[in-house]
């Protein structure tokens, strides 16, 4: 059994997002990258498949993009992924078509039972590579799954849902994106940070595709405008009340 | 003349609030291009008779009910493939969805099958700009920048953040065609077994119109009271922030932030939350916030319209109590 995971290099969490001169992308200066946070999710979920089957699936990580991405790469191999595959190109900020037809092109080279995937990239927040991949690769899909078992060729999965989760299963090979709840992403040891260092890493150089969306610009959101303090302790309670109800007119 | 084709969502037989958002911003750009068309496609079983109607006074001109008894529960697979055939046959401009739950999974299975681009969780929606006469903008970086994208293609494609786009009034007088058509879906491969709802049927976090969020200030899931309390009185949903998930006091789906929900009520209380900048990308974008908080130097109140700088403890039940007065 092969599992492949996709994992995006990403700006971290803490990012104060600047605009750059072309109006149109992030400034790049200053920004430290990391993981998308629901990939790890994906990365742990595979790792504890391949531990179950007694270690003996294959755990291949693959991202397309920028070469730098290698560091993230790195960071699932030290958690415990086999190798490595990256897939080098310039990928248009949110077009998702051509990102999930570079990695669609390595994983029909490569062969998987099962690609797993976060829910989203915390960048382009852009829910939909992972649909794309299963429409490129004719496979199922299941998209925000906490809970997730493989039996007899099959997945069976909970999606989470308003209010509540769907029990949906779907024959392998399969797409699964992976939600928080899921399972607690191990950290890297250090003589594992080490082995990673050695484990393979191949580059490829992404085959493009036409772009189905174009960016027009970027901008930062329009700033809150300035809030008050209606008081201070319980007593400030009614005064609260009133200006939601007078003022916001909000209850 | 613009075409939209524009999804609306029932479950279980019942419509979301987002039809008539999503009719209402496919209404407004028909007209705006001058006297386009607006066909609402539903899908599920035996709707077209109890809720095709309701959807001429939200803004359809046409409804296409998609009725099949395998069609009751949800499959990505098989509402994707009807819809494609929905727009290979209509050939609209533009194809709208909500952003809810069903909406995120739905609309990027449509767009890959039509090989067309999809703008998700859009917060505006104009026409005139772009390859395709349609540009959308959404937020990225969670919230912390606001993208504005074209389409290389046609049909444009975009999913609406809930409570962002306002559903007009319904007019009465405004009826639609309704066609009920029978849609065989054919074999599935990914039939959904069963939904298990949570016990509580209380309001969902991005459907809510208020949400009260506690956060690590609320110091144990014992005084959860507090938060619910307060939520019942205003009939709002009860929010988390990551550090009370993480202690295990609350579920995953009640997180609030960029790791967890976005939501944009029209009241969002934040009480003993302190404002990281994860949480905000999850919040910013509700129309009032309210902080609770006893440090006046959180940073909550940078982005609050409101706040009281107080022990939560004592806070809540007055305010609890004043809420239940106004609304008594
Ligand atoms: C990759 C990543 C993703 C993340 N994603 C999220 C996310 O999605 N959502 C999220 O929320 N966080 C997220 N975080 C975590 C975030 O950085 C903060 O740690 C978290 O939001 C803090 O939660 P808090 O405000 O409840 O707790 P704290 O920061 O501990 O704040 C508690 C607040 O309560 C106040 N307080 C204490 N006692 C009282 C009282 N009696 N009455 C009133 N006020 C009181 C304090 O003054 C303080 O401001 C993420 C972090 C990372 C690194
Ligand atoms: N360039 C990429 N390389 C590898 N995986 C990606 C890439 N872009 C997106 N993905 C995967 O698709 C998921 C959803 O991304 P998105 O559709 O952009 O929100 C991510 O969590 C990744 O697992």
């Amino acid at each position: 059994m092969r599992i492949a995971v996709c994992i995006k290099r990403v700006p971290d969490t803490e990012t104060k997002v600047r605009i750059a001169a072309d109006g149109k992308s992030l400034e790049p200066s200053g920004v430290s990258y990391d993981l998308s946070p629901y990939d790890e999710y994906a990365v742990e979920e595979a790792l504890r498949i391949k531990d179950a089957a007694g270690g003996t699936p294959e755990v291949v990580v693959l991202s397309a993009g920028v070469g730098d991405a290698a560091t993230q790469i790195r960071k699932a191999l030290a958690m415990g992924a086999d190798r490595g595959i990256l897939l080098k190109g310039d990928l248009p900020f949110s077009d998702a078509s051509s990102a999930a037809s570079a990695l669609a092109g390595a994983l029909k080279e490569l062969g998987a039972d099962l690609c797993l995937t976060g829910k989203q990239a915390i960048d382009d927040d852009g829910l939909q590579v992972p649909a794309y991949l299963a429409q490129a690769l004719g496979w199922t899909l299941v998209s925000v799954v906490t809970k997730l078992e493989l039996k007899d060729g099959k997945a069976l999965a909970h999606r989470q849902v308003e209010g509540g989760h769907e029990v949906v299963e779907v024959p392998l090979p399969a797409v699964i994106t992976c939600q928080k709840g899921l399972n607690t992403p191990r950290f890297a040891s250090l003589p594992n940070i080490m082995k990673a260092k050695k484990k393979p890493l191949e580059e490829k150089a992404l085959a493009s595709a036409a772009p189905r969306l174009t960016v027009l610009g970027l901008a930062l959101p329009p700033g809150r405008k300035a809030g008050r303090i209606v008081g201070q302790g319980p007593d400030a309670a009614p005064l609260l009340v009133k200006a939601l109800h007078e003022e916001a007119k909000v209850v | 003349m613009p075409k939209i084709l524009a999804f609306v969502e029932q479950r279980g037989g019942v419509l979301k609030r987002t039809a008539g958002e999503v009719l209402g911003a496919a209404r407004r750009l028909a007209d705006g291009g001058g006297s386009g068309e607006v066909v609402a496609v539903l899908i599920g079983h035996d709707i077209a008779a109890t809720l095709g109607a309701a959807l001429g006074p939200l803004g359809a001109d046409r409804v296409r009910a998609l009725q099949h008894p395998s069609l009751a529960p949800y499959s990505g697979e098989a509402y994707a493939r009807l819809l494609a055939a929905e727009a290979a046959l209509a050939k609209p401009d533009l194809v709208l969805f909500p952003a809810s739950a069903m909406g995120k999974d739905l609309a990027p299975r449509v767009a890959a099958v039509l090989g067309v681009g999809l703008a998700s969780d859009c917060t505006a929606l104009e026409a005139g700009a772009g390859g395709s006469g349609f540009a959308a903008t959404r937020p990225v970086y969670a919230g912390k920048a606001q993208l504005k994208v074209g389409f290389a293609a046609s049909p444009a494609m975009a999913s609406l953040r809930p409570n962002v786009f306002t559903a007009p009034s319904a007019q009465p007088g405004r009826s639609a065609v309704v066609e009920a058509v029978t849609s065989d879906p054919g074999a599935l491969r990914d039939a959904v077994q069963s939904l298990v709802l949570a016990a509580s049927a209380k309001v969902d976090l991005t459907e809510a119109d208020i949400v009260v969020t506690g956060g690590r200030g609320m110091k144990g899931p014992e005084h959860w009271g507090l938060i619910e309390g307060l939520a019942a009185a205003l009939g709002a949903a009860t929010g988390a922030s990551r550090a009370v998930v993480d202690a295990g006091w609350r579920p995953h789906a009640e997180q609030v932030g960029q790791t967890g929900k976005t939501v944009s009520p029209s009241l969002y209380i934040a009480c003993g939350v302190s404002g990281a900048i994860q949480h905000l990308a999850g919040m910013s974008s509700s129309r009032v916030i309210v902080a609770i908080n006893k440090d006046p130097d959180a940073p909550i109140f940078k982005v609050a319209d409101y706040g009281i700088v107080g022990d939560a403890f004592e806070v809540l039940p007055r305010l609890t109590e004043e809420f239940k007065k106004l609304k008594g």
